[in-house]
Order: C-alpha cells, then sequence, then structure tokens
C-alpha cells in the first residue's frame, strides 16, 4: 500500500495512464492547430478534436455539435449562467438557482444580480436535496434559467434532475446543469433528464485539468451570449485556439467513463460501504451529512461530533481528505452547503469529506478506518465537549460567551 | 497550511492533556469558546499556598493551532503565580508556535483561557478577579442551579 492515501477524489483525480497515452502524441507530433484549415497538421488536429467531442457527446446521450471545448467547467458554468441569462433577458431578468451549488454558479449568479438580474436561492431539504415543488412555486414569467447541479461536490447528493428537468420544460424555462461530480459515476442523460446546459470537467473523471466541456442544446435551440470573444472558435459560443491534447484526453476519459464507468460505480459503492461500515462499528456519535440513498457512489461526508475537522486532517495526515471546517478556508465560516442543509455550525465543523474513486483499495479503506477511529477516539479524549457530554451536559443549554 | 515545527509537535505530543478535580478549592477552571465557532478550550490550574500554579491541564476541541496553543500555555503557567500568569499575551503564544494569520484567534482564546482559569480561582478564594476576561463562559454555579450543568466541568 503506497502512503499517501488519496480520498480526495471530488477536489481531483488522477490522470488515467490510457487517458495520458493518448494525449501524448498531440504535444510535439501532431501538434497543429484545430483551426488550420489549409494544411494536414491543422487537419490531424480538428480529427482528433471531433471524434473526441463524438465521445462526449455519447457519454451524456447528446450529439457532437452540441458539444462546445471550455478551459474548465468553472468556465462552462460562467458561460451557461451568464451567456443564457445576458441573451435571453428581453424575455426576463429572473433567474433560479439552489443554495449548495457550486461558487462557481453562485458568484456568476450574484454577478449578474450586480447586472441587474433577480436571482431565487432555493433551500434544500435537510438531506441536501431540493424538492422539485420549491421550485415550481419559484418560477417567474420572467424567469428564463434554473441552474441546479446534478450531484453536490461537498455531500455527494443527487437532485432529483429529471423532476426538475420536466418542470423546466413544461414552463418553458432553460435548464443548466453542472454535471461535474455525477458524470462517469451516476447515469446522466441530457435527454432523459430534459437538461438544455451542461457543463462537465475533464480532471473529475480521470482526465487533464484546465479542459472542460459544456453541452449546449439544439432542439429546441438554446442561444448564448459568448463570454470570450476572439476568433470565433467553437461556433462562437467560446474563442480562443482548441487545446488539442486536453481535447482529446477529455474524449477518452469519456470514452473510458461510457466503458467501464457502471462496474466502477459498483465497485466503489462497495468500498464507500465498507468505509461507513467500518467507521460507524468503531465510534459512535456519527453522522453521515446528506442523504445515503441519493448520493454519488464515491462520496462518504460524515460529521465527527466534538472533534474539529481540521485537526482530525492533521492527525490522519497521510490521508488526504477536505472538511468542511472553516478552519480549512480563508472564510473562518464552515461550510455552506451543510449549513444550507441546517446542519448545526459545530457538526459543519466537525466534518470530513472521503472521496473514493477509481484506484481506491479495500486494503487503503482498511487502513483509514483503523486511523480514523484512533485519532477521533484520542481527539475526543482531548475534547472538553466530548467530557461534558458524557457527563450528561446539555451542550444546547450552555449559554457560550462568546459566539465568534 | 504549512505549520511550525514546534506547532506540530505541540500538536502530536500535547502537553498535560487531562482534568483536574474542578470541586478542589485550589483548581480555577476556564472554559472560553463556543462549539459553533470550532473552538473551545478548557483549562484548568491547581495553585498551592504560595499563589504558584503546581500543575495545569487542558481539554481543548478546535483544530491544531487551538490544541498546540492550549499545549503550549499549560507549559508557561506551571511554575509561574497567577499574576505572573496573568502577564502572557496572546502575541507571546501566536509568535513561539509562529501562527498564521487566520490562526491567531487560537491564540487568543489561550490568554482568555488563563485569564478564566485564574478568575474562578479567585472567586473560589472570595478575591477580586484581577482580570474580568471577557470571554468567560457563564458563572458554573448559575449553570448547576439551573441543571445545564448536571456534574460540572
Amino acid at each position: 500500500m503506497k502512503i499517501p492515501i488519496y480520498m480526495d477524489y471530488h477536489a481531483t483525480t488522477p490522470v488515467d495512464r490510457r487517458v495520458l497515452e493518448a494525449m501524448l502524441p498531440y504535444f510535439s507530433e501532431q501538434f497543429g492547430n484545430a483551426a488550420s484549415k489549409s494544411h494536414v497538421f491543422g487537419w490531424h488536429a480538428e480529427e482528433a478534436v471531433e471524434s473526441a467531442r463524438e465521445e462526449v457527446a455519447k457519454l451524456i446521450g447528446a450529439s457532437a455539435k452540441e458539444i462546445v471545448w471550455t478551459s474548465g467547467a468553472t468556465e462552462s458554468d460562467n458561460l451557461a449562467v451568464k451567456g443564457v441569462a445576458q441573451f435571453y433577458q428581453s424575455k426576463g431578468k429572473h433567474l433560479v438557482t439552489c443554495k449548495t451549488e457550486h461558487k462557481a454558479v453562485l458568484d456568476s449568479m450574484h454577478a449578474l444580480e450586480r447586472q441587474g438580474f433577480e436571482v431565487t436561492f432555493l433551500d434544500v431539504e435537510k438531506d441536501g436535496r431540493l424538492d422539485p415543488s420549491r421550485l415550481q412555486a419559484a418560477l417567474r414569467k420572467d424567469t428564463t434559467l434554473v441552474s441546479i447541479m446534478h450531484a453536490n461536490n461537498e455531500t455527494g447528493v443527487v437532485h432529483p434532475i429529471a423532476e426538475i428537468g420536466r418542470i423546466t420544460r413544461a414552463a418553458g424555462v432553460l435548464f443548466h446543469c453542472d454535471a461535474v461530480q455525477g458524470i462517469g459515476k451516476i447515469p446522466f442523460d441530457v435527454e432523459a433528464a430534459n437538461v438544455d446546459l451542461a457543463s462537465i470537467s475533464a480532471h473529475k473523471m480521470y482526465g487533464p485539468k484546465g479542459m472542460g466541456a459544456l453541452y449546449v442544446r439544439r432542439k429546441p435551440r438554446v442561444r448564448l451570449t459568448a463570454q470570450m470573444d476572439g476568433g470565433g472558435h467553437e461556433r462562437g459560443f467560446r474563442s480562443g485556439t482548441l487545446n488539442v491534447p486536453g481535447i482529446v484526453g477529455m474524449g477518452k476519459a469519456a470514452e473510458l467513463a461510457r466503458l467501464e464507468g457502471a462496474a466502477e460505480a459498483e465497485r466503489v459503492l462497495a468500498l464507500r460501504e465498507r468505509l461507513r461500515k467500518g467507521l460507524q462499528a468503531g465510534l459512535d456519535l456519527l453522522t453521515v451529512n446528506g442523504s445515503l440513498a441519493h448520493r454519488v457512489p464515491g462520496n462518504l461526508n460524515v460529521s465527527f461530533a466534538y472533534v474539529e475537522g481540521e485537526a482530525l486532517m492533521m492527525a490522519i495526515k497521510d490521508v488526504a481528505v477536505s472538511s468542511g471546517s472553516a478552519c480549512t478556508s480563508a472564510s473562518l465560516e464552515p461550510s455552506y452547503v451543510l449549513r444550507a442543509m441546517g446542519i448545526s455550525e459545530d457538526l459543519a465543523h466537525s466534518s470530513i469529506r472521503f472521496g473514493l474513486g477509481r484506484f481506491t483499495t479495500e486494503e487503503e479503506v482498511d487502513h483509514v478506518v483503523r486511523l480514523v477511529v484512533a485519532k477521533v477516539k484520542k481527539l475526543r479524549e482531548m475534547s472538553p465537549l466530548y467530557e461534558m457530554v458524557k457527563d450528561g451536559v446539555d451542550l444546547s443549554q450552555i449559554e457560550w460567551a462568546n459566539p465568534h | 497550511m504549512s505549520y511550525s515545527e514546534k506547532l506540530l509537535d505541540h500538536y502530536e505530543n500535547p502537553r498535560n492533556v487531562g482534568s483536574l478535580d474542578k470541586g478542589d478549592p485550589d483548581v480555577g477552571t476556564g472554559l472560553v469558546g463556543a462549539p459553533a465557532c470550532g473552538d473551545v478550550m478548557k483549562l484548568q490550574i491547581k495553585v498551592n499556598g504560595e499563589g504558584v500554579i503546581e500543575d495545569a491541564k487542558f481539554k481543548t476541541f478546535g483544530c491544531g493551532s487551538a490544541i498546540a496553543s492550549s499545549s503550549l500555555v499549560t507549559e508557561w503557567v506551571k511554575g509561574k503565580t497567577v499574576d505572573e500568569a496573568l502577564t502572557i499575551k496572546n502575541t507571546d503564544v501566536a509568535n513561539e508556535l509562529n501562527l498564521p494569520p487566520v490562526k491567531i484567534h487560537c491564540s487568543v482564546l489561550a490568554e482568555d483561557a488563563i485569564k478564566a482559569a485564574v478568575a474562578d480561582w479567585q472567586k473560589k478564594h472570595g478575591l477580586a478577579p484581577t482580570v474580568k476576561p471577557d470571554t468567560v463562559q457563564g458563572d458554573r454555579a448559575a449553570l448547576l442551579e439551573r441543571g445545564v450543568l448536571k456534574s460540572g466541568i
């Protein structure tokens, strides 16, 4: 077993060797500019780009012409949200999203608010899911776009996107879905869910960083105001010379996800459950944050009550995970995703996100279970809160002198 | 975030973890911070007849910096008189552990914990508090009376 152990697959994934192999020729040998229409270097690059486009489209049930290459999902989210809002602003200036969305969507929405748009930020239920009836109730005559992610990056919780798509389609409102965390792990089909725009990232599915795509529906046609002006690449949606090696890598990653995703999901789910059950068997006062039933296979977000998340991460420093603790963020605020789910601040401070993936092994899971159980016990021995609770003190009744 | 070796040493090998008998008249207990902020520090001192702190224990819920800060102050207060202990400043703690700027509040909490522990000891002895700590958590006796604290801390 190799140390350190990587269990942060939501943050990024390693490039699959097969992806890397596919990319390599496109750096120094097939280095042409895909926009060079007049010579063989350009033709080869274009061929590779178009075949990758087919692969990405196939993975999500789209046609190749509906795929726009971007530099990553942050750009895709920006292009979708701002592009749609701006293009359709004569029709209306109301947008709807959800409080647990990725910052790329939330901050794009905030930017639009400064431009005079009105945004409704929907609450989620305690299990982290959006109740579609909340969405239904929020729609107005001047609503042009709904942006709801497929799976959440912190909790792995999966939203009922098919129901959301039915509502938006019936209302004639466009539906953008940040599909980054679900792609290749759970089925995602733009037709089945009536998705009009979808953001995808390569590095979350064993492809390279700095590479993403935006699905833009053609029937009925979705229009966008470009956010990057220039040579008119990507049918004017996104100017800039194409990152051919990155695109080839994303195509290969999509192909692998299509062919192996289902089997991999099953294997990863078994490992996740092994981790969860191991931790629950070894520790009391442990809560899983978010719905367990509606969750991507590789995610386990848990709170270890009375132990602070960053302290635990330091204690298991040979295991790469992340925490919703404020101590891991510059803002000193605990995770806004967990807070939106109604999870108390102290439990948000105590949360750890384990992300399992393609290269996680059973041996690693067992090691992590042993390590985490031992360290949580040690930290609880040091925790005045744990001591008080064991002494029968009701912490919620204490008036803490210095809240923040 | 990268931490100093001293901080990591105090975090990995914390000194004086544990509890003293809160009922002992010679023991002063300070409990500062709040769970919602992600930091709660309990510092206890045992003061002898000469007013010298002869033992100190801590328990901390918080990040590595908070744990290291509390561990450090238990070492520092031992052997000092209560008045000397009150001269320990958060900046001393922050400098010693080379705390990054976002962690300065951990050292503030450690200073407050000393003030709170001393104040509790002074109260037990009918002495006027030297420093009125601004973050001392509610009166223990009152909490016991209201049934919030069943066995005290």
